[in-house]
């Protein structure tokens, strides 16, 4: 199973356990998923259930204890922290609940940190993220900063920012978990604009049943096994 | 380059604390300049002290006084080139603050001595035509604004004349300079030992000290023993030794001031280290998620640990670089002022101590920023994602 089967994400048999102190932590255990290129999936489970260590896992912030994880044809459970660091630059862009903006930044320039990694002027650094502030909508705030800003819009700068290097994996934890209901819909309505015009391939963690429904596919994540039906 | 505006940004979260911070670096650096011109200003005269010149003085102390008629018996001793002697005058000039050296010396074999000195011609000549005539090196003579022609009045607290009295005029007949590309001091005020011999009541046909130059610097020790030797057991013994060495003994009589000034800066830098370490420590602490999701944008754990150090060098060399600048001005603006000539005739930041005062500014950044730095590289992202 690969890109060429059209699946963009594929994680086999993957588990992932954490120690505290003797006692061992099953997070996932022994878990497949296929993720096909342009889904939008949410998944979904109660707190501790492990959906935002497999969105880690998927987006490489961490590593399986065992089974392996492939993303765009490329196996990334097995490969040294800086490869990593680079393959997440070029492959994925991040959503995080609590937006995770450098306070000491304006919106332009917080969009404009994952091109620093690039070889492009300072002047072209610009130009893209405008556009990706426009995409979202937020070019007459680029030079706010984000204490400057409402929850909704800290958290589109976020999205522009992850989609600033035209990713083709956008990884959301919890999107809309810190927001209002309208600035929470307008971030839906947002990823799935992004789902459906650009066709980015969105995994999307979240506890809300209202925001799961604006993906195009949903499971369930129980004690660490996924799940097509919500759990009793 | 195009890091440093978030490196910058970074300094800039917290501006009290940077700007304290920054403050406590330049105070540092501005004693270390300071104090690198003070330690040089009181070494000075090793610097300048010749390898062939001999320093004789009387065994017990330097205050006590040694014949003038050694200096014939010096003269023929094998191995010496030149004897000449100097006397603490010790005089008054207007007011007690008003200090510099008065010496009354023999004109032609005391400038013969020190070749570093540049006496015109014509100033000599007119010197040894004038009884009560001195020179005056140009330090003190722009101190003071002396000029040629100008009669000096001196009061005396050591030597009275023959009628009792204490006030000595000299009319100035020259000033010297140092020779160009060497150090010298140019803040004595000299006079003829002849003249001084006859005039004052009392103790005459003495001399303070000698300087005895050798034709080989590789003798000087031979030299020195050599002549202790023939004034042993005499009413007046002496202690030869190197120029440098005397001039040593001279500071540690005051005591060791390098040591002294190693101490201070020691403790100040040790000081600065802890209060920079802290200062980057705290950045980092309160900001472990942003490196977190600065890691997940694609960040390496290298580019995060440089980037925690570029924010140390940064705030070193802000306030290392200002404090130096800012020392190098003010040394060069009390030494041109004349203000502390009479106390520190040489006074300057080496060249040699601003480098080191560079080194210390990077040592400075990379030190106090490496704890934090190694904790920004190590911490994993989701580890930092979960943190408050």
């Amino acid at each position: 199973m690969s890109e060429a089967d059209g699946n963009l994400v594929e994680a086999t048999n993957v588990t992932k356990n954490f120690s505290r102190g003797a006692e061992t932590i099953h997070v996932l255990r022994e878990l497949s998923l296929s993720v096909p290129q342009g889904e939008f999936l949410a998944l979904m489970g109660p707190s501790g259930s492990g959906k935002s260590t497999l969105l880690n896992l998927i987006g490489a912030l961490d590593r399986p204890t065992s089974g392996q994880v492939v993303v765009e044809g490329e196996r990334i459970d097995d490969q040294s922290d800086s490869r990593l660091s680079r393959w997440r630059a070029r492959h994925v862009g991040f959503v995080f609940q609590f937006y995770n903006l450098m306070p000491v930044l304006n919106a332009r320039k917080n969009v404009e940190l994952p091109l620093l990694l690039t070889n492009l002027s300072g002047r072209q650094r610009r130009e893209h993220a405008e556009a990706a502030l426009e995409v979202v909508g937020l070019t007459h705030r680029a030079g706010h900063f984000p204490r400057q800003l409402s929850g909704g819009e800290q958290q589109r700068v976020g999205i522009a920012r992850a989609i600033v290097t035209d990713p083709t994996l956008l990884l959301c934890d919890e999107p809309t978990g810190d927001l209002d209901k309208k600035s929470g819909d307008e971030i839906l309505s947002l990823l799935q604009a992004l789902n459906r015009e650009q066709g980015k391939t969105i995994v999307m963690v979240t506890h809300d049943p209202h925001a799961a429904a604006r993906a195009g596919r949903v499971l369930y994540m129980d004690e660490g096994r996924l799940t097509e039906q919500p759990p009793d | 380059m195009k890091f440093l505006p978030l490196i910058w940004s970074n300094l800039m979260r917290k501006k009290v604390r940077t700007f304290l911070t920054l403050m406590s670096i330049l105070v540092a650096f501005v004693l270390f300049g300071f104090l690198s011109a003070i330690t040089k200003a009181f070494n000075v005269g090793l610097d300048i002290a010749g390898e062939d010149r001999i320093i004789v003085r009387h065994k017990v102390s330097l205050i006590q006084l040694l014949p003038e008629s050694y200096k014939a018996r010096m003269a023929k001793l094998d191995g010496v080139d030149l004897v000449c002697h100097a006397t603490w005058f010790g005089g008054i000039y207007q007011d007690p603050k008003n200090f510099f050296g008065q010496f009354p010396v023999e004109p032609e074999e005391f400038f013969d001595m020190y070749p570093e000195f540049d006496l015109p011609a014509e100033q000599m000549k007119k010197w040894k035509e004038t009884r009560t005539g001195a020179v005056v090196g140009r330090a003190t003579a722009d101190r003071f604004g002396f000029k040629i022609g100008q009669r000096i009045p001196i009061q005396a607290t050591i030597w009275s004349q023959k009628d009792g009295g204490r006030l000595w005029e000299f009319d100035l007949v020259g000033i010297y300079d140092a020779k160009e590309g060497q150090t010298a001091d140019t803040t004595m005020f000299l006079f003829r030992y002849d003249y001084f011999d006859e005039a004052r009541g009392g103790e005459e046909g003495t001399v303070g000290w000698y300087y005895v130059r050798v034709a080989d610097p590789d003798r000087a020790g031979e030299v020195a023993t050599a002549i202790d030797d023939m004034f042993a057991n005499s009413p007046y013994e002496t202690k030869a030794e190197p120029e440098g060495a005397f001039v040593q003994g001279f500071i540690n009589q005051m005591g060791d001031i390098g040591a002294i000034m190693q101490a201070v800066l020691t403790a100040v830098f040790f000081t600065i280290l802890l209060v920079a370490g802290n200062t980057i420590s705290q950045s980092v602490r309160e900001r472990l998620r942003e490196i977190g999701a600065l890691k997940a944008l694609g960040f390496t754990n290298v580019q995060a640990l440089a980037l925690t150090l570029g924010e140390s060098c940064l705030l070193a060399a802000a306030g290392g670089l200002a404090g130096l600048a800012l020392s190098w001005a003010a040394v060069n603006g009390v030494e041109s002022s004349g203000k502390l000539s009479a106390y520190l005739p040489i006074f300057f930041i080496p060249e040699r101590d601003l480098l080191i005062g560079v080194g210390l500014v990077a040592a400075l950044g990379l030190i106090a920023g490496l704890l934090p730095a190694l904790q920004a590289r190590g911490i994993g992202i989701a580890d930092a994602l979960r943190r408050e």
